[in-house]
């Protein structure tokens, strides 16, 4: 076979602008580019001058998908500046607020976005027409995260609750009761999207990642944690940039990030579950057994299943919070601000996120630094397409430059975020 | 009902965080519903199917930023029948829209290490600026609400009922007790348009503009109260500064106070 490109110009169903390209000569793969063209907002320039107060509020408009894991990094680093600690119930609730997120995201990316692949469907819309009840079991199991997001935060894109030192409001005790049935329902329902998506074919790409995430002492991490890695990093997140370095390509308007000396690594629910299974409820470690899975997975394609074990985790940790919450007195921890450096990192739901932020006395920013979860894997997701488009290439273009984009949706990239992405473009010429 | 006969639909995004555009995904209740009653014939976030031909209705999210997008949203135009732009980004320029009143040249170093790679424009700017707007949505992000007004009203052959008053009227309305006047909390809901339902003040704090100016605001002398609270003019230009900074309104007010 001889020498092609293929390249898919406008990826769809993935969450912002981004493009495709593979280079083959003589039969060969020579390059998978993940091309990111999502225009840039320069987010790190225009938050300089601004008060620390605002960082959560202008970084959640970054991704309307998940604004929380934004809005997340930015008070923690704020409040390690201005030396306070949230904890007890409005640390729960910030975890609560975090769960809905998951819930809606997950959701969202394994019905909305991903299922229709495996099912041979161009969108959950036409799916629905074979699979009506399954389209609105997932649009019911997706408003029930939402409706957390809504209730802890304000609203389900973009709340506005959150707040350095805590929140501005919190809800009573009656409040969180009153999703206590649907989250109940939604235990079951989210189990059995473990079941259903247990069953579609997967082939086999076992792959050699290094994966990444947060890891914690007695919980499965979502809003702390040390900076762990399956092949031996280990530190706290105010080491993160002595091992991780951000690279600016000219592909790509989002910047790629590089392990120190080693090269790419992966974050995300598969790096987050091989790294935490033993963190899980006994529940979702018992139906992800079921469904298949070891205590570690790196089989992008099978992403789905552990995306939706992630959301029966998530389930279930929002029903454990709501049963233990008792109305903090205070809705929030207040503290003057101070000159200072912090950084944070949090669980987003497509992967490990970092803010750095540098303020001054008075509380205006001077220096703000984000990684999000996508610009990190990208290397990893070029890398993964260049292997396995090396075994697609001879199928016919239509049906290669299909796959690809299946392929690319196994890591539920989030352009608007990582550049602050798709197009495929196969180059056989 | 033929399915030929459905209005056609498209969604479209420039520079923006995709949450407008999500809306409509998030409407759980309504979307199957609105799926029946049109052809999703483009919208690449939820689907890789695409009709090809002229369009009854886009809408359109996000702002302008490149010299590829301005070219781009004249052709969306020319294949729509009724253009709608969704969210704050579209309708002002978004948050990027700060950009306008910086050296851009000084912004693309600050996160990019080969600003060679990078082509921008100097200015973010509203799809209105570009071609005809038939109507806007205001919100960051957008009220579900009122998108499902706005899409049942384009069905039904009518105008979208999404009033213009303030975000003060509807605080009245649920009864909420005042933040600025109660708790000192600085608050732009006299002046923000109407759309959330008056969101911020039922959670303690004050508006801060995200459906920008309402008709015919009174600026100045909100930024008069907003200085006996002790705000500073950098403080009170910070507060137009956000998600509508580029909306004439609270562009002009933000440019009064440095």
């Amino acid at each position: 076979m001889a020498s092609k490109t293929i390249k898919v110009d406008y990826l769809a169903r993935v969450e912002g602008e981004g493009a495709f390209k593979v280079v083959v000569r003589d039969g060969t793969v020579r390059k998978a580019e993940l091309r990111i063209f999502e225009p840039p907002r320069f987010f790190e320039a225009f938050l300089r001058g601004r008060s620390y107060m605002e960082a959560s509020d202008i970084t959640a408009r970054i991704c309307g998908i998940c604004p929380v894991a934004y809005q997340m990094c930015a008070v923690h680093s704020m409040e390690k500046i201005l030396g306070i600690k949230v904890d007890d119930a409005l640390r729960e609730l910030r975890r609560l607020l975090y769960c809905g997120e998951w819930i809606e995201s997950h959701v969202l990316h394994v019905y909305m976005l991903h299922a229709p692949d495996f099912l041979g469907y161009d969108s959950a819309i036409h799916m629905a027409k074979d699979h009506g009840d399954l389209v609105r079991t997932a649009l019911r199991l997706k408003k029930i995260g939402n409706d957390i997001m809504t209730m802890v935060g304000g609203r389900e894109i973009h709340p506005i609750n959150v707040k350095v030192g805590g929140f501005y409001k919190v809800p009573s005790k009656r409040d969180l009761q009153s999703m206590v049935e649907n989250l109940k329902w939604a235990r079951d329902a989210a189990i059995d999207m473990v079941r259903f998506v247990a069953k579609l074919d997967f082939p086999d790409n076992e792959r050699d990642y290094e994966f990444v995430s947060l890891r914690h002492d007695k919980e499965y991490p979502l809003n702390e944690g040390r900076v762990v890695s399956s092949k031996g990093i280990d530190i706290p997140v105010e080491e993160y940039d002595q091992h991780f370095k951000e690279t600016h390509v000219e592909h790509s308007t989002a910047l790629q990030s590089h392990i120190v000396g080693r090269g790419p690594y992966f974050v995300g629910p598969l790096a987050r579950y091989s790294l935490n299974f033993d963190k899980l409820t006994p529940t979702a470690q018992q139906v992800a057994r079921e469904a298949g899975l070891g205590k570690t997975c790196s089989n992008p394609f099978r992403s789905i299943i552990v995306r939706s074990v992630e959301t029966v985790y998530a389930v279930e940790e929002a029903l454990r919070i709501i049963g233990s919450y008792e109305q903090p007195e205070k809705p929030f921890i207040a503290a003057e601000p101070r000159a200072g450096v912090g950084c944070a990192a949090t669980e987003a739901p497509r992967g490990l996120i970092y803010h750095r932020y540098e303020i001054a006395a008075d509380g205006s920013i001077v220096h703000a630094r984000i990684v999000p979860p996508t610009a990190q894997n990208q290397p990893t997701i070029e890398k993964d397409l260049t292997s396995f488009v090396a075994d697609w290439l001879d199928l016919p273009d239509v049906e290669l430059q299909h796959r690809c984009e299946q392929a690319i949706r196994n890591y539920d990239p989030c352009i608007s975020c990582s550049c602050h992405f798709l197009k495929l473009d196969i180059d056989r010429a | 009902m033929a399915d030929k006969k459905k209005p056609r639909l498209a969604v479209w995004k420039f520079a923006s965080c995709d949450g407008c555009q999500l809306s409509l995904l998030d409407c759980e209740d309504e979307l199957l519903a609105v799926a029946g009653a049109i052809d999703i014939a483009y919208f690449p976030e939820a689907t890789r199917g695409e009709i090809s031909g002229r369009y009854d209705v886009s809408l359109v999210e996000g702002s302008v930023t490149n010299a590829h997008d301005a070219e781009r949203i004249k052709e969306v135009r020319k294949r729509s029948n009724v253009l709608i732009t969704i969210g704050a980004c579209a309708t002002a320029g978004g948050i990027q829209a700060l950009k306008n009143f910086a050296d851009v040249k000084e912004y693309i170093p600050v996160v990019y290490a080969h600003p060679e790679y990078i082509h921008t424009l100097a200015t973010s700017t509203p799809i209105s600026d570009h071609v005809k707007v038939d109507f806007e949505l205001r919100g960051c992000p957008i009220s579900k609400k009122q998108l499902v007004e706005l899409v049942s009203a384009f069905v039904a052959g009518r105008k979208p009922v999404t009033p213009p008053h303030s975000v003060c009227i509807d605080c009245k309305l649920r009864g909420n007790v005042c933040v600025m006047v109660a708790h000192g909390a600085p608050c732009i809901g006299p002046v923000t348009h109407t759309g959330c339902d008056a969101l911020c003040p039922s959670f303690n704090r004050g508006c801060f503009g995200c459906f920008g100016p309402k008709e015919t605001p009174n600026t100045k002398a909100l930024s008069g109260q907003l200085a006996e609270l002790g705000m500073d003019s950098k403080a009170i230009k910070r507060i137009y500064s956000t998600f509508n900074v580029n909306a004439e309104a609270f562009r002009e007010e933000s440019k009064r106070h440095g």
